[in-house]
Formats: structure tokens, sequence, C-alpha cells
């Protein structure tokens, strides 16, 4: 199922103005070959969605773009039917755990603060309630323990557990994590997506690339297959079988995917 | 009297030497954790065909020309490693590589080249400076300090390294926060809409203020050192960033002081009878400090 394809500005003004988050043509490219092609995504407000696909494919580049850390060669993005940069309060990022250096002098208290920039601003005083909303933060990972602990002495799941608590800091609407499962423990894991399903629940929106195949049907409602550009994108039920993973993965499929009566879920 | 003697000879050189030092460190510690240590390095040796230039063009060596063209120097050299950097698609460090060494042998190239044999503008004064020689000559005592007519004679450098220290100090204390940020995950900081480009440009430009404003009066081989080693020290003392930054000033005080007091007296000490270069021996204090730390600071190794 191929959403939108539009055929009037209008319409499409009306299906991003509904969408949380709305990528159109959007094409980055690292040095010759484009790294994704062309990628309209509309993402559902109120879902959980998943970007599937090989290595390479693109997953977190397209992320990336979409939140403008990266600029894109061409294409658009919308927030709520409004441009970007005008709605970065309401849109959460997660990157990836291994972008960082986990030897930087900073406790995981203060890395939960640093989802509050938006709101303390260059100089504004952090406050007691600041300061309780941190804490906060880090008890719905688990982590409340763990408040004046270096990072470098966390476990991988525990510092991917921090940036899910910095992030939820930033209190928004929509939640973009880049691999939030990858190198972390089942525990882990399963804490995350807890906390993820609770934001859902909530109303909230959460987009994130994730690796496993044999997951998805479990933990996501929608489904962006990618290959460089976008090869279907829909609910899991309807878009998430054999033949568009065969499409997306072409002849990796055999090794990098579960059981395909899971699959096929 | 040992108060004139102090405060006319010793005293200017000293605080002059501290400025150099902390101004220097501060964004040392930025640099050090952005893995881009290397630039204080490099900006110090790009300053010297700027100041060449400034030179061959005014036919002086005047303080205001000399930090223009240092100036113009570090920021061409600025551009053309981002430019390196970008268009190239290596890794920073090998594009500092190639500018500074190009921008260094051009100056050395120019300084040959032009007839400079009859001023003070050599390859030792950019290496060393002349830190014993900004004496205070209108100091009488201690109460010059509050004599307004004898404060007018302190060496223009303790002024110009007071006044970069204060505008260095001013963008740390404004910037703190997206700085910390964008040095420590610079894509959830673009997330945020901090313009980590222009940030990261701003200290890198607070760097080169630094750097160019102690190069006359030390020399560069103090400015390379205060960049790296206090910041790095400190680093093994703490695992947060604010003390970590409060340790690096107390060991730049520490070397500049130290290293001042022992290039002029520790000779006489062991029984020489002339003294050493100061630049020299602060910048030696420096690494002494931090190769106490690495034996004996209470974080040395990764994730302790």
């Amino acid at each position: 199922m191929n959403i939108a394809l539009v055929t009037s500005q209008d319409t499409d003004h009306a299906v991003r103005a509904a969408s949380p988050l709305a990528v159109r043509g959007m094409t980055v490219s690292y040095g010759q070959t484009p790294a994704i092609f062309s990628v309209d995504m509309t993402v559902r407000a109120g879902a959980m969605t998943a970007i599937v696909g090989p290595n390479g494919a693109g997953k977190s580049t397209l992320l990336k773009a979409a939140l403008g850390v990266i600029t894109p060669l061409a294409g658009s993005v919308t927030a709520f039917g409004e441009p970007m940069a005008d709605m970065r309060d309401r849109i959460a990022y997660v990157p990836q755990r291994a972008s960082v250096d986990w030897d930087f002098p900073v406790r995981v208290i203060d890395v939960v603060m640093m989802g509050m920039y938006r709101k303390l601003g260059l100089l504004g005083r952090v406050r007691g309630q600041h300061k309780t909303l941190a804490k906060n933060c880090l008890d719905r990972v688990g982590m409340a323990d763990f408040a004046h602990r270096q990072i470098g002495q966390l476990s991988g799941g525990q510092q991917q557990r921090v940036f899910l608590a910095r992030a939820l800091a930033q209190e928004a609407d929509v939640y973009v994590l880049d691999e939030p499962f990858a190198g972390v423990d089942a525990a882990t894991e399963k804490a995350i997506i807890a906390v993820l399903k609770g934001l859902r629940d909530a109303g909230k929106t959460v987009l994130a690339v994730h690796h496993d195949l044999a997951t998805v049907p479990d933990y996501f409602d929608d489904v962006l297959l990618l290959n460089t550009q976008v090869v279907a994108f829909g609910a899991v039920s309807e878009t998430f079988t054999e033949d568009n993973l065969q499409a997306a993965y072409g002849g990796r499929l055999t090794t990098a995917r579960a059981d395909p009566e899971s699959v096929a879920g | 009297m040992m108060g004139t003697e102090f405060v006319a000879l010793s005293l200017p050189p000293i605080l002059i030497g501290v400025l150099v030092a902390v101004a220097c460190a501060l964004p040392g510690n930025f640099l050090l954790l952005r893995r881009q240590a290397l630039i204080g390095d490099a900006i110090s040796h790009v300053v010297l065909p700027g100041i060449v230039v400034a030179f061959l063009l005014t036919g002086m060596v005047a303080t205001g020309p000399m930090l223009l063209g240092a100036a113009a120097a570090a920021v061409l050299a600025v551009v053309a490693i981002e430019a390196v950097r970008r268009l190239g698609r290596i890794e920073a460090g090998a594009a500092m590589g190639v500018i500074f060494t190009a921008m260094f042998a051009g100056g050395v190239l120019l300084l040959e080249q032009s007839d400079t044999s009859n001023v003070h503008l050599d390859v030792e004064h950019a290496l060393y400076g002349n830190l014993e020689s900004l004496i205070w000559l209108d100091a009488t005592g201690w109460a010059s300090l509050l004599d307004p007519a004898a404060l007018a004679g302190l060496p223009v450098e303790l002024s110009r390294m007071a006044l970069a220290l204060i505008v260095i100090t001013m963008f740390l204390v404004i910037f703190w926060r997206p700085i910390a940020l964008s040095t420590f995950d610079e894509g959830f900081a673009r997330g945020l809409g901090i313009r980590t480009g222009p940030l990261g440009l701003a200290l890198v430009i607070m760097s080169a203020i630094a750097a160019v404003a102690a190069f006359d009066a030390v020399g560069s081989i103090i400015v390379i050192a205060m960049f790296i080693c206090p910041p790095a020290a400190a680093r093994m003392m703490t695992n947060r960033l604010g003390r970590q930054v409060a340790w690096s000033v107390l060991f730049a005080v520490l070397a500049a002081v130290s290293g001042y007091v022992l290039a002029g007296y520790g000779p006489l000490w062991i029984g020489a009878n002339a003294s050493v270069s100061a630049a020299g021996m602060i910048a030696t204090m420096s690494g002494i400090i931090l190769g106490i730390t690495a034996l004996f600071g209470p974080h040395r190794s990764s994730s302790s």
C-alpha cells in the first residue's frame, strides 16, 4: 500500500496537517550515490511506526534528514503541518547510542537535563521542578538509582535507557528513535518497549528505526520498508508481507529475517 | 627593595603568563573533548604568515596590524581546514595537518625571503616570545598598583590578554549549555535546533583570539601547551564537565606561576648562574602536571 498518491496540493496539505511528521521527496547523498532517494513518509498520529530495511538502506539517514540533523539534497518536512524548524519543542530525538563519546565527563542526571535545553534556554536557572522532572524520567526507564553515576560506567542497555529518559524530559509529542534496541540486553528491550507503548497509549507518536524483523508485528502498528527508496509503507498487517520483504531485502532476506510464520503475522 | 624589584620585573610577566594560560586552557577543554585539541597547535602555527604579511605591508612591528594579520591568517586557516575536511571528506586532524604545516612553511619562507633581520621578528621569537622583557618600569613598589600614572605604563600585552580572557570567559558562560550539549552529542543538539556549525566555528574563533593575543607576548610554545595540558590533566581529576574546567584553570595558573619562578630562580638554586626561558619552563611545568595526573589522578582510565 503506497500512501498518498497525491492528486492535488490541497489534499496533501490536509494529509500533512494531520500528520505529526510528513516527509516529501527526501533525497540525501553522501558523495556520488544517493543514500535515500525521493522518500515520502506520512507518519500516522498516535501510532508506532518502524522503519525497516537492509544495512545501508538509509534508515538512519531518513531520520536525520527528517529532523534536520543532516542537510538533504532535496525534500521537505512538516510536523503537524508546520515547518519542522517551528515544531522542535514537540519532537524528541534519540540518536544511535554509538554516535556519542561515552567517556564524556558528565553524569546520568546531567544527560537527562540536556533534554530540557529548549525549556531552560541559554542561562535559565535550573529549578526544583526541572530536577524533579529529570528524576521522574529516569524512574520511568528504571534508572533512578544511577542518577549520579558517570555515563561511562553504565552498560550499553543502561546507556540506551538514559538516552530515552533524556527524550522523555523533552515532554514532546513525537518520539523519533534510531535503533533503540541495538546491542541492549533483554531486560532493557522490555523496559524500552513498555515505555514506548505507554507513550503511544497516551496519544504520542513513535517512529523508530528497527533491525529485528521478528519483533516488528509485536512492537509496531505501521511499518516503512526502505531500501534507498520506499518499498512499501502502511499498517503492519497489510504491509509486512513476504513479497514486500523480498523486494526490500532482495536476496539477503534469508539470513536477515526470522521465521516466515511470524513475519507474515 | 625586593618589593619594588618584584612588582616591576616579575609581577607583569607572571600576570601575563597566568592570563595566557587561562585564556588558552578554557577553550582547550572543549577542543580536547571534541577531539580537536590539535586546532590550538594549528592556530598558533598559521598566525605566523599573517604576522609576516602584516609586517611586510606596514613595514613595522606594530601590535595592531600584526594582530589583524594574525587574525586574518587564523580565519583563513579555519575556513581552509573546514573546506578540506568537507570537500575532501577526510578526518579533521588530517585536514589541520595539511593546512597548518603548509601555512607555517609559507610563513617561514616569507620571513626568510624578506628583510626582517633588523627587527625583532624571527622564528625563535615566534616560538618562545619574550615574556621576561615585559617589565613595568613605572613601578616603584606595591603602591604603584593603586597609582593611575604608573598603571598606564604597564605592558600593553597585559591589558590585551585581560581583554581576550574576558571575551573568552563571557562566551563560554553564555553559551555553556549549547556548547556542552553539542560537544557531547552533536546529532541530538541539531535535533533541538542548535546551530552546531556556527557554534563550533565560534569556539574555534575564541581559541584563535587566545592564540593570537598570546602569540606576541609569549610565543607559540606556551599556547600549544596550554590548550592541551591543563584540560587533559583536569580530565583525569573529575568526571564532571564544570569541575574539569575549574581544575584546568587551577592547573594553568599553577603552571604559569611555578614555571616563571623556576625559570628565573631554578638555575640559581642548582648552582648555575643564568636563567632559562620562562615560556619554555611554563610549558614544561604544564607537561609535568599532566604527567603527575596521568599517574595519580582519580579518574584516569575510561569509565572509572
